[in-house]
């Protein structure tokens, strides 16, 4: 159970080596989580990253879950409700894609769509039925400023966060009154092995920065959540700004 | 789970869970809804003045047992009561007071229920001399994860599991309560102001004895020399010789005042480190430095809070996070430590009250053991609050402690076994009687209990 400051007990993460969600993880775990869920693909990362988390005093596991076997994600996400309440989902898996490789491969693009959309519907409605039958619980899923408004710079990856995003919202909306809370967090750039070796964008932040904003959201059982803050106001104007104005941004 | 769910919450508005929320009428609704309470299990809700999760079930099943609210048979001569568990304080007092008879034992408010002041077994200013209520209830019926009903008499095990149990060993249906003799509807108070911490505890050491009731308001953000001033308000029933002669002629009679609810939006920082300050200031220095005999309302005394319906929405969207521990006597210096910190930090908690603790109660998992608790309510907004009470509860069970868990929404599972001694049994007991775990609530959830 959630306490009176939204820390949870229980966490699974979607996305397991995600460096947002694992800097997420050791922050809830230094107040109030013992178990953790690490769901992702089978690889030495996971297990390290498991590790690391079993090393500061949770009870650790991971689980095999592949984003884009959409078919499995019912029967793999139910067995880990099925082993006890989760007061937590972290939505964390995302490519970033390579938009100039991506523009002349489709295919490779259809797969940055398929892994940031598709699998977060999928494991998102899942997520969102389970918490709805236990009557508590969040899902917080990572979405993107790339996703406020497409650039041309990174609009494979960006259409792909703006349609995760609206979808949070609406499952939000749909799960309001069933007592589980849906937050949006909208990170900036945030130096990490996704962006290595990119030059930093303004308000580049870092994943603790992220994991400090989530752990403040839950608290304030925020819908919301931009990292920074000051994003916000940034966005809201870059959202009204004409096209082709925007166009020729530098952004 | 569908549309029938709704939100419940406990009364500080904290970590809102859904449920299916049923109100029984009968014993037989009751037990049937038990029956029907589905794989997430149910609890026994009363009047929702527990401030934390303990009486919601998330996915799961929530009584509110206050439709069961018939008062079954007086006994004036004895000074008994037989009634259901919804009845509320403030009913007990309405139908008993103009007959002689006060409730044993009274918390800051009177809309408890009868079953609420068992499971949380509650205590009041008279603890130093009364024990908690469940001291004063000989015995009661119990509906038991099984469906059946037993009669459970005070000094069994099932009694001492029941009597601060949370709800967690069974739905009480009826209860049997000894009730206390009075002659009129007033108090006689005196009131005296302490200067300091040191001043307060050596006035209540050396005064309690002389009074029934006796609690101390304290200045929390008081700091330097007069850190820990406070307000000591102490009383007894008021004799019938004691009331101007207008007031003789009906000495019994009762008429709460009630002002206007809270409004549902109070600005957050409605309640900050200034408001308070202010209002601290305001009523050391109002309160007389000594005054003896006079005359209060028992309402005025007990429960002044009551007057303003949902008062504790004043603290704003983000809810109230209470705190409530007791140290043993021979402890004084944590809690110097502790209330030092407390005004360090600048704590902005109207209400704060320290008070001294009698001989410990029987139940398994009451909160009172012989010493000084003291209760605050703190802004749940408030920044790094959540850390600042866990180094709290680590200072507190160092020093033999305890929280209460009435009050609490946010301690750390692994104290509390430290705090409570005989938790084990309280579980083996659970797990005898309800292997199944057919009640069970967020707070047993989220503690393990």
């Amino acid at each position: 159970m959630k306490d009176a400051f939204g820390t949870p007990q229980s966490l699974l993460v979607l996305g397991g080596s995600s460096e947002i969600a694992l800097a997420t993880a050791r922050r809830l775990i230094a107040r109030r989580t013992r178990t953790v869920w690490l769901a992702g693909r089978p690889s030495p990362a996971l297990e390290a990253a498991a590790e690391g988390l079993r090393a500061l005093g949770a009870d650790t596991r991971t689980v095999a879950f592949d984003a884009l076997d959409t078919e499995s994600h019912a029967e793999v996400l139910g067995k880990v409700f099925a082993e006890g309440d989760i007061d937590l989902v972290l939505l964390a898996f995302g490519v970033l894609g390579d938009q100039d490789r991506d523009e002349a491969d489709p295919l490779a693009a259809v797969r940055v769509a398929q892994t940031n959309y598709t699998g977060a519907v999928s494991a998102g409605l899942i997520c969102g039925t389970a918490l709805q039958a236990q009557g508590h619980g969040s899902l917080v899923v990572l979405s993107s400023v790339a996703g406020e408004r497409a650039r041309r710079a990174d609009f494979i990856y960006g259409s792909s966060k703006a349609g995760l995003d609206a979808f949070t919202q609406g499952l939000g909306d749909a799960l309001h009154v069933s007592g589980v809370h849906v937050m949006v967090v909208r990170p900036g750039f945030v130096r990490s092995r996704m962006t290595a070796g990119r030059p930093d964008a303004p308000l580049a932040t870092t994943p603790e920065a992220v994991a400090t904003a989530i752990e403040l959201g839950l608290r304030r059982r925020s819908e919301t959540v931009w990292v920074p803050g000051t994003l916000r106001l940034v966005m809201s104007a870059l959202r009204h700004t004409p096209r082709a104005l925007f166009r020729r941004l530098p952004v | 789970m569908s549309a029938d769910s709704v939100s419940v919450t406990g009364w500080g508005r904290t970590a809102p869970t859904n449920a299916r929320l049923i109100r029984p009428r009968t014993h037989e609704e009751t037990a049937a809804a038990v029956r029907d309470g589905g794989a997430r299990g149910s609890i026994a809700r009363g009047l929702g003045r527990a401030y934390g999760d303990s009486a919601q079930n998330a996915g799961g099943c929530v009584l509110d047992m206050t439709a069961l609210d018939q008062v079954h048979s007086i006994d004036s001569y004895a000074g008994t009561v037989v009634c259901d568990a919804g009845v509320s304080l403030h009913r007990l007092i309405e139908v008993l007071l103009p007959l002689g008879w006060f409730v044993p034992v009274t918390p800051g408010t009177r809309y408890v229920t009868v079953g609420g002041a068992i499971g949380a077994d509650i205590h009041g200013r008279d603890h130093h001399g009364s024990g908690s209520f469940s001291r004063h209830v000989s015995s009661l019926e119990l509906l038991t994860a099984d469906g059946s009903v037993r009669t459970v008499e005070r000094g069994t095990e099932l009694f001492d599991a029941t009597a601060g149990g949370m709800g967690l060993t069974g739905i009480v249906l009826t209860a049997t309560v000894e009730l206390t003799q009075v002659r009129t509807s007033l108090m006689t108070v005196d009131t005296e102001r302490a200067s300091d911490l040191d001043d307060l505890m050596a006035r209540l050491t050396a005064g309690d004895h002389q009074y029934r009731y006796s609690v101390a308001w304290i200045d929390l953000l008081a700091r330097g020399t007069s850190m820990g001033r406070s307000v000591l308000r102490r009383g007894d029933h008021a004799p019938v010789d004691a009331l101007p002669a207008r007031a003789r002629r009906e000495p019994l009679v009762y008429r709460p005042r009630r002002l206007p609810s809270a409004p549902a939006l109070v600005p957050e920082r409605l309640l900050g480190r200034g408001s308070v300050g202010l209002y601290n200031e305001l009523r050391y220095r109002r309160a007389p430095r000594a005054r003896t005999g006079e005359l209060q309302k028992l309402s005025t005394f007990f429960h002044p809070l009551d007057g303003v319906p949902h008062w504790s929405r004043a603290a704003g969207r983000s809810g109230i996070v209470p705190y409530q521990f007791v140290v043993p006597y021979g402890q004084e210096e944590a809690l110097r430590r502790i209330v030092g910190r407390l005004s360090e930090r600048g704590c902005p908690s109207v209400r704060a009250v320290l008070k001294r603790f009698g001989e410990g109660d029987p139940g398994w998992l009451s909160f009172p053991v012989p010493g000084w608790s003291l209760a605050l309510d703190l802004p749940a907004r408030m920044s790094g609050l959540a850390a600042f009470l866990d180094e709290l509860d680590t200072e507190v069970a160092e020093a033999g402690g305890r929280v209460y868990l009435a009050k609490d929404a946010r301690l750390r599972p692994e104290l509390l076994a430290t705090m409570y001694p005989r938790l084990d049994a309280f579980r083996a007991l659970r797990a005898h009687l309800d292997p199944r775990g057919v009640f069970t609530s967020d707070l047993a959830r989220r503690l393990a209990l």
